[in-house]
């Protein structure tokens, strides 16, 4: 059986989706994608199970694959920034 | 502009060629006068969108964008497998038929049902039209009697007029003023003669929750099938079709981040709920809805399903923390706002408002960064007030002036408050400009005046 995944690399995953997601060229997914990852990441943390560890800890490297190809996508086919975006700028 | 110079140049030329000077002269005098009225500073009652960009989107009732993670999962049967799931002799059949009974198994799960008993359709419409049509005429010999709601979606209120036209009896229960069915009404209208009771979970336009529980146990100890229309409410509220005594229900895709043009049915096979199919063709989904199962479409919906599942808790609260924000934003600055529905039991998700003394329509213009609408997007091309609204018993003023406001997983508390703010600002921009509310704030009661006929 797999060993639980250690500390640094719970990091280096939570890191790397913090920074991915925040690529996402639709504004609403990429504040969604922010929230629920460290929503996740918090609620997450207070687990004991091993089992339950590493079943999690696997869906965050598949969701890294998710939405490093969803960026792809989404940029392939970009919007137009909505207002809110374009208020902040200002 | 251009034009009107144009034109006077040529006026000015018939007169005197000679007068060359004076004639540059008025021109130009002319033209600055048109600047100077294009650039007047705006009036008090003026529509300035100051701000540029793509509206923010509030209309998640008429459809949800789709999750990406759900795009993820379609895409490779968009690009790589294009094989016919029904396809039994060779390996682009089979992949694509593992990838639709996955779905399939997807599906099941959200809603505590049998695979076997899930039947893909093109949407909730279809599924609704095989439900109600569908069971109606196959128990037609021996019972004539389908009863609804006068709350229903367009389609399954449309598929009970196509049954009165052949001869069934329909009775469409009325609501109460919160928009819930009266459970004491609904045992009066049932008859031995009575095949199908269908009636939605939740509202797509007051958000409003039936007691389905409570309905699927009364039907079944009438043995009378239950249909529910679930589309809004499949994967935003915990569903079970065995604990809640559901016979059938609908379900669309694109109402919970999935793809549009897919949906799903449950029938049940235990007791053997029994459907006349509409489509004839092929005999797939048990043969009751022949055509090919659209690999990807059906994969969408899966995907979608099984994020519903994981997702549902976490979404619940995050609607409830949207729609409080939003309600105590409104609430607090503005007066004369009726929620439509029950406050209680209904969706956060959707909110359903009526400004008094202020018109829908023009509050709908007003609030051109936001996209809204102000009942159901099948209607939304008439200017008739919803019949939703007025079976809840809502004045004909207060339903011309309602505006719903749909949530989303994907809306943000940023545009809640940005959402809320634009519409403060213009509910009191129209109510200022409104003789009636001047009227109000006098302290005359409108209902008490006698308009006089034209």
């Amino acid at each position: 059986m797999a060993s639980s995944p250690s500390r640094r690399s719970i990091l280096t995953l939570y890191k790397n989706l913090i920074r991915e997601s925040e690529k996402f060229p639709n504004y609403n997914f990429r504040a969604y994608a922010l929230r629920k990852v460290r929503d996740s990441f918090r609620t997450n943390q207070k687990l004991t199970d091993k089992k339950e560890r590493i079943t999690q800890y696997n869906l965050g490297v598949d969701n890294l694959d998710v939405i490093r190809r969803q960026i792809i996508v989404g940029n392939l086919y970009k919007s137009e920034k909505l207002v809110i975006e374009n208020l902040r700028k200002n | 502009m251009f034009r009107l110079t144009k034109k006077l140049t040529a006026a000015f030329s018939k007169t005197a060629q000679s007068k060359t000077n004076n004639k540059v002269q008025s021109v130009l005098i002319l033209v600055q006068e048109q600047r100077y009225s294009s650039t007047g500073q705006p009036g008090k009652f003026s529509v300035k969108h100051e701000d540029v960009g793509r509206p923010l989107y509030f209309d998640a009732q008429a459809t949800t964008p789709m999750d990406p993670r759900v795009l993820d999962a379609m895409l490779p049967y968009l690009v790589s497998y294009h094989g016919n799931p029904h396809s039994r002799t060779h390996a682009y059949g089979w992949e694509s038929e593992t990838a639709v009974e996955k779905a399939r198994e997807q599906v099941a799960d959200l809603i505590g049902a049998d695979p076997k008993e899930i039947v893909f359709t093109s949407g909730a419409t279809e599924s609704n039209n095989i439900s109600v049509k569908g069971v109606a005429r196959f128990y037609a010999p021996r019972k004539k009697h389908v009863v609804t709601t006068q709350i229903e979606h367009k389609c399954v209120l449309d598929s009970c007029r196509a049954l009165e036209g052949e001869g069934f009896k329909i009775t469409y229960l009325p609501v109460k003023q919160n928009g819930i069915i009266d459970l004491q009404d609904l045992e009066r209208a049932l008859t031995p003669e009575t095949s199908l009771v269908s009636i939605m979970t939740v509202n797509n336009e007051i958000g409003v929750k039936q007691p389905i529980a409570d309905i699927g146990a009364l039907c079944k100890s009438k043995k009378i099938f239950f249909h529910t229309d679930a589309a809004q409410a499949v994967g935003k509220m915990p569903l079970d079709v065995n604990k809640m005594n559901i016979d059938l229900m609908s379900i669309s895709g694109h109402k919970l981040y999935g793809p549009k043009g897919v949906g799903a049915l449950y029938i049940r096979r235990r007791p053997r709920v029994r459907v006349e199919p509409i489509q004839s063709g092929g005999g797939q989904e048990r043969g009751m809805r022949s055509g090919t199962v659209p690999t990807p479409l059906a994969v969408g919906l899966g995907a979608a399903c099984e994020l519903a599942k994981h997702e549902m808790a976490y979404d619940h609260a995050w609607m409830e923390t949207l729609s409080q924000r939003f309600l105590d934003k409104i609430y607090s600055k503005l007066t004369h706002v009726i929620r439509n529905g029950d406050p209680e039991h209904s969706y956060h998700g959707c909110i359903n408002l009526s400004f008094a003394y202020v018109e829908g329509e023009s509050l709908l213009m007003a609030l051109k960064d936001i996209a809204l609408s102000s009942g159901s997007a099948c209607t939304s091309a008439s200017l008739e007030p919803s019949y939703v609204l007025r079976a809840i018993g809502t004045d004909e003023d207060l339903a011309h002036s309602s505006i719903r406001f749909g949530l989303s997983r994907f809306t943000t508390i940023e545009e809640v408050d940005y959402t809320a703010e634009k519409t403060i600002r213009h509910v009191e921009r129209l109510r200022e400009m409104s003789p009636l509310w001047e009227m109000v704030q006098e302290g005359v009661d409108i209902k008490t005046i006698q308009w006089s006929q034209h």
